[in-house]
């Protein structure tokens, strides 16, 4: 019953009561919504560095994990991709020799990462195929051996589709080689930097020009598909190729694993400050409310309620005026989540460039998940709780027979 | 039966200079079954008096004894559990609780009294029927009028079956017609089913329907008188 009494006595003063629900959910509306938005930017992140630069698995020699050189290659690299093809889980992998390469063109000349790659397999495993702007992915070309460049090295060094450059590398021998590609196509991926220090060769151009045996490559890159979990395949391989150093993507690149637990931690302590301002609006409205009821209080203290239910009865109501409002918000945060998730946010507009600049993608589709809004439910729970103690103290210290006295 | 006793009860308010003697050494003892008026101006203790025989407020000394029980020995957590079970409580205004139902009102009390759901619907329908209410079991107070509010809050200070009830100035806030409804129906249920009564007032004409007169001036009892039994 003291319940009914708490939950009726939310709505006594309507407008005030309204208006505190509607801060309330207002307030936690913005935070689910920031965080399912925050955790979709992230995703989408991971997934497309995942797709287009790290890959779930890398092999490398150890010694090629430590400096790039040329001459830190592994051996059978076709034995070792068949074998890791036939794992559960493997979309495909594909073998590669890297080595730093100075391009130039008419004019200018950059710094790369130059990648010999099996076209075939690697547009299985990574996406540069699909983020082609122009030209085609390593398909023979009428006049000379094609590379595929970046959109930003395109443009640094004034480069189109069938425009000659020269590529010099240190060959196997330590000899400075030089050999001419043309622009067979042009990728732009999310990432600038990217986009700018890479380039790609086909596996048998990159044999010739560096020397190296048939079947050797400086890295195999495994891809497994939408999953974060890569780490079963990566302790398989560990076992099966002890002299070989095996990579997951969180230890490729490490700020990848911790982008979705800095950002939940972000966005936690984002919440956390909005319920904290709303716990305060609450405390102030209970105290208000308290005020106001003193001689309705205090007859329920002089006709048998004791400190416990009268306790209670404030802390309840407080804690449904936050709940009203905190579900509310989860709510409408949620539902709002849910029509981002396939509709999407289109950024380009507002900071497009910059975005793509940091690797982001600029429609950001929000990702909302039952631990989220159990997290934030709790946080909730919580601002009520402690929004309810304060005031409830206060009722507790009134005094029936002042409270009841209707002549002073 | 005596059901109260009150011995050399006195309560002092410190004011900033002057110290107030709200109640200067009062002796009074009460019958079940009574029917009593204190009487008095304004500021002459009648609250104070009541406040501290029900156990809301404590005595500078003296003492008063409810049921063999000394109350002033009670610790604050079973003096509320013995206001509830054994004193009824009916103040000028404010009786009520706004956001529950005339029915929900009577209940509430044998509701804290962990009182079965069954015993608390009759009790409560007989209670409301008694007082002239039977049809207004499910309005809100704010629905009723002054007089009828008060006819609630003695319902529900019957409710949980006191051995007494305490009533300061019910009808201040009423009008005549409702005063004199409000007083016959608590004369009846004194005559009927024995409740004692012990009401404070400032109306002669609420004097008038009291069996058993008490004038208060300064804190003091000035008269105590009894009328025989007429019908
Ligand atoms: N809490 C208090 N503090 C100081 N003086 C009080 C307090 N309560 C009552 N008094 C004083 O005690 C006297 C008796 O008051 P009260 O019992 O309310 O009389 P009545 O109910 O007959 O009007 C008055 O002079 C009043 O001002
Ligand atoms: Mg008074």
């Amino acid at each position: 019953m003291i319940w009914i009494v708490s939950w009726r006595n939310v709505w006594r003063n309507k407008l005030r009561s309204s208006v505190v629900i509607i801060a309330m959910s207002l307030g936690v509306f913005a935070g689910v919504f920031t965080m399912a938005f925050y955790r979709g930017m992230a995703n989408q992140r991971l997934k497309s560095a995942i797709k287009t630069e790290v890959s779930h698995i890398q092999l490398h020699t150890p010694a090629f994990d430590k400096v790039n050189e040329i001459d830190n290659y592994m051996d059978s690299a076709d034995v070792r991709l068949a074998y890791i093809r036939q794992q559960a889980g493997v979309v495909n992998a594909s073998k590669r020799l890297i080595v730093n390469a100075i391009v130039n063109s008419a004019e200018k000349g950059s710094g790369i990462e130059l990648m010999g790659v099996d076209p075939e397999k690697e547009a299985e495993v990574t996406d540069i195929k699909e983020k082609l702007i122009a030209g085609s992915y390593l398909e023979d070309l009428k006049r000379g051996k094609p590379i595929v460049i970046g959109e930003k090295l395109a443009e640094k060094l004034d480069l189109k589709t069938g425009s000659k450059i020269v590529v010099g590398i240190l060959n196997v021998s330590g000899q400075p080689v030089y050999y001419q590609y043309r622009v067979g196509g042009i990728f732009k991926t999310v990432s600038t930097v990217f986009d700018e220090s890479t380039a790609f060769i086909r596996y048998d151009d990159i044999l010739q020009m560096t020397g190296l045996p048939e079947g050797s490559a400086h890295e195999i890159a495994i891809y497994m598909g939408d999953t974060q979990d890569s780490s079963p395949l990566a302790n398989l391989l560990k076992k099966t190729y002890p002299g070989l150093d095996v990579k997951e993507w969180r230890e490729i690149m490490p700020e990848l694993g911790y982008l979705t637990e800095t950002m939940d931690v972000y966005m936690y302590i984002f919440i956390i400050i909005i319920l904290l301002a709303l716990g305060f609006g609450i405390v102030n409205t209970m105290l208000m409310v308290i005020l106001e009821r003193i001689r309705e209080i205090g007859m329920l203290m002089a006709v048998g309620m004791n400190k416990l239910r009268v306790f209670m009865m404030i802390m309840l109501e407080t804690i449904f005026l936050s709940l009203t409002g905190g579900v509310l918000g989860i709510i409408t945060g949620a539902w709002v989540s849910v029509i981002y998730s396939t509709r999407g946010i289109d950024l380009s507009g507002l900071y497009g460039k910059g975005f793509a600049a940091l690797g982001y993608d600029s429609v950001i589709y929000t990702v909302i998940q039952p631990k989220m809004i159990l997290g934030v439910s709790l946080l909730v729970i919580l601002t009520g709780i402690a929004a309810s103690v304060f005031p409830a103290l206060k009722a507790l210290r009134l005094n029936p027979a002042e409270a009841v006295r209707t002549d002073v | 039966m005596k059901i109260i006793t009150v011995t050399n009860l006195h309560k002092f308010y410190q004011e900033t200079e002057v110290e107030v003697k709200a109640v200067n050494g009062i002796d009074l003892s009460f019958e079940e079954g009574e029917f009593t008026a204190v009487v008095g101006p304004s500021g002459s203790g009648k609250t104070t008096l009541l406040n501290i025989i029900g156990g809301l407020d404590k005595p500078s000394s003296g003492e008063v004894i409810i049921d063999n029980v000394n109350i002033n020995d009670l610790s604050s957590s079973r003096l509320i559990d013995f206001r509830m079970n054994n004193i009824g409580f009916v103040f000028q205004s404010y009786n009520l609780i706004p956001v529950l139902t005339a029915g929900e009102n009577v209940e509430f009390i044998m509701h804290l009294q962990g009182r079965p759901k069954k015993e608390r619907e009759s009790r409560t329908r007989e209670l409301l029927e008694a007082v002239g209410l039977g049809d207004r079991i499910n309005s809100r107070p704010g629905k009723l009028s002054g007089g009828q509010q008060q006819r609630v809050a003695v319902a529900r200070a019957l409710a949980s079956k006191p051995k007494f009830v305490l009533a300061d100035e019910p009808t201040a806030n009423l009008d005549s017609k409702s005063t004199e409804n409000l007083l016959e129906i608590m004369e009846k249920l004194n005559r009927e089913e024995n409740i004692s009564f012990i009401f404070s007032t400032h109306d002669a004409r609420v004097v008038n329907k009291a069996r058993r007169v008490i004038r208060v001036e300064d804190g003091k009892v000035i008269s105590d008188e009894t009328k025989e039994l007429k019908k």
